[in-house]
């Protein structure tokens, strides 16, 4: 992919500067290697004192300068689990698991078909519909947001995890579109035709042949799907309120919460993350390659 | 997708689609029938809802008061755009933007020219510094305001307080750097991995010939490094802008919207949400949306480039 970015190399030999010797550069490469770790802790300690907080009681937490020391404990999480009285988080995870997974698996129903129609059999333009789909990711969420409240309102939709499920669905479905579209791309054409000469209806061409070179990609652009909609909060915020509320709406109530409570808001912030964390950590290559819409391979 | 391509006719070339005669119309909407779901749910989800969102900008519409609605014409967005409030939202939403985009993908680049090199742990580093990037955004807005930036217990006057420097009130001081830092600290990562993906991708072959030829470190990142890494920075710039502009979490999060750091997205939220004030608000959205449309006509350009070759290897 660098056919047109690329300098002849001859530009770069013009140069008066010699190269380092050999021992010089593997010592500065030492060097670096430490800058690295440096900057990976760095980037990494919020989360870890984060990690830290949430297991100490809340005196420990809200002292300055802060304790490294202090014992542990589980009261943070004891807290927000509801043990002190206070809402329990069950009903908005559960509700955050149903929104995420039920719109990835709307997603997957609908995305599998367009992008098999947009690689494998393309229609003709099929650039184009490719770009409509892209686009509509490029209208922000607000320029909607008025008349789907109003329609969630009149039709009795507000509160109910069912409206999420369809505006995540409508929020992934582009993605997920060019993702899987760049993954299919990838089965050989020639490998289908010669099972279909083979006299392989299409549903066995889809299950033997595409299926398994297709796979690690579906799962990829499902784990992402996912995480967004994991994530989401505005449209959350202001179409769900009581019974349908989801993790980070729940997170909101934290906001203003005081020094007091300093221990449970790392652990709630700790515990609704997890899914995303593992997940992402399970998938990193993959994570990266499904955000820039499979432009990098 | 390489010249294997040389079964018969009926194969569909992966690049231009087979001329079908006009009797086999039938057969065309069978390849486009697995498409129509998805389009038409995408149209009736999000077209449909930006139409309303368009016609109700026309009207001078306060929710409490709904018999008072009537047509004002671009009545809105004079106010829109004469409101202080409103036009600071602006500029604000540009400051954020643009901050954020440029510092994340300068520390993304130095990151990541870092990693592209052998050393002891490089995978424990490199998930390390994609943390930040998995943290639910709500979370990692909380992390910030409360546990890093609080002036009385926050981690950052708590290193400050070892080394005796001042206790600064970060939130009430710099609130939009407040919120600008945070951000960085999330996209960071994201930029770092895509530009990451393009270090790995490049020519070693010639690098090493440059290398012998006598280039320094610095001509072979100048003129093979950076050309090269140039439609990736693109599409971190893209992608990242897209988000960033709709920056809802962290602003609603750290600051709610005080201290001159409420973007469109959250004025949006705020006029419709809290002041009712559906004309208002959706004038004010239509406007992010002309905005957004400047970043995509720049954007798609760039994803088209990125597109046409992966067409042209197809």
């Amino acid at each position: 992919m660098s056919a047109t970015a690329v300098r002849p190399a001859t530009t770069a030999t013009t140069g008066t500067t010699g190269a380092k010797p050999a021992r010089a550069r593997r010592k500065a490469g030492a060097g670096l290697g430490l800058v690295a770790w440096l900057a990976g802790i760095v980037f990494f300690l919020p989360i870890a004192w984060m990690a830290l907080t949430s297991f100490h009681s809340e005196e420990d937490a809200a002292t300055n300068p802060p304790s490294f020391a202090a014992s542990l404990t589980l009261d943070g999480y004891r807290e927000f689990f509801g043990a002190g009285g206070g809402a329990s988080p069950w009903p908005a995870l559960i509700n955050s698991a149903v929104a995420s997974i039920a719109s990835t698996l709307f997603v997957l129903v609908l995305a599998l078909p367009a992008a098999y129609a947009l690689s494998i059999r393309p229609v003709k333009k099929w650039t184009d519909v490719l770009f409509f789909f892209l686009s509509t990711k490029m209208l922000p969420v607000v320029a909607g947001l008025l008349p789907i409240y109003l329609f969630a309102k009149n039709t009795d939709m507000l509160d109910n995890i069912w409206l999420l499920v369809l505006l995540y669905t409508s929020m992934n479905l582009p993605i997920a579109v060019w993702m899987m579209q760049s993954f299919l791309a990838e089965v050989p054409v020639a490998i289908i035709e010669a099972a279909r000469v083979d006299g392989a209806r299409l549903p066995t061409i889809l299950a033997r042949v595409v299926a398994p070179i297709a796979l690690p990609g579906i799962a990829a652009t499902s784990l992402i799907c996912f995480i967004f909609s994991w994530n989401e909060l505005l449209f959350a915020r202001v179409l769900t309120g009581v019974v349908a509320e989801t993790a980070p709406v729940f997170l909101t109530g934290f906001i203003t919460s005081q020094g007091l409570f300093l221990a449970k808001v790392c652990a709630a912030s700790l515990v609704i993350s997890l899914p995303v964390l593992a997940a992402g950590f399970a998938a990193q290559d993959k994570l990266v390659q499904g955000l820039s819409l499979g432009a990098v391979k | 997708m390489t010249a294997t391509t040389t079964a018969p006719s009926a194969a569909p070339d992966h690049t231009r689609p087979t001329v079908r005669p006009p009797s086999s119309r039938l057969k065309g909407w069978a390849t486009r029938a697995p498409l129509l779901p998805a389009l038409i749910f995408m149209i009736v989800v999000t077209q449909l809802p930006f139409v309303a969102t368009l016609v109700i900008s026309f009207f001078d519409w306060n929710a409490l008061y709904p018999d008072a609605r009537h047509f004002t014409g671009f009545g809105n967005y004079g106010d829109v755009l004469s409101d202080p409030a409103l036009r600071k939202s602006v500029w604000t939403t540009i400051l954020l933007t643009v901050g954020v985009v440029l510092a994340s993908l300068v520390l993304g680049l130095a990151l990541a020219l870092l990693l592209d090199r052998r050393f002891k742990g490089r995978g424990v580093v490199r998930t390390l510094l994609i943390a930040p990037f998995l943290v639910v955004p709500v979370a990692a807005a909380l992390l910030w305001k409360h546990v890093l930036y609080n002036p009385e217990y926050g981690l950052l006057n708590g290193l400050l307080h070892y080394v005796g420097g001042p206790q600064p009130d970060w939130i009430s001081n710099t609130p939009l750097l407040a919120v600008e830092a945070s951000l960085v600290w999330q996209w960071t990562p994201f930029m770092m991995l895509i530009l990451l993906a393009g270090l790995q991708s490049r020519d070693q072959q010639q690098i090493e010939a440059a290398r012998v030829d006598g280039a320094s470190d610095w001509q072979i990142f100048v003129h093979l490094t950076l050309p090269h890494l140039r439609r990736y920075l693109e599409l971190g710039a893209l992608l990242g802008s897209i988000y960033i502009v709709q920056n809802f979490d962290a602003v609603f999060t750290i600051t709610s919207g005080g201290l001159g750091t409420a973007n469109l997205p959250y004025t949006v939220y705020q006029s419709f949400y809290q002041a009712h004030e559906n004309g208002l608000a959706s004038a004010a959205g239509v406007l992010v949306v002309i905005g957004s449309i400047i970043i995509a006509t720049f954007a798609l350009r760039v994803v088209s480039s990125l597109f046409r070759e992966e067409v042209g290897r197809a």
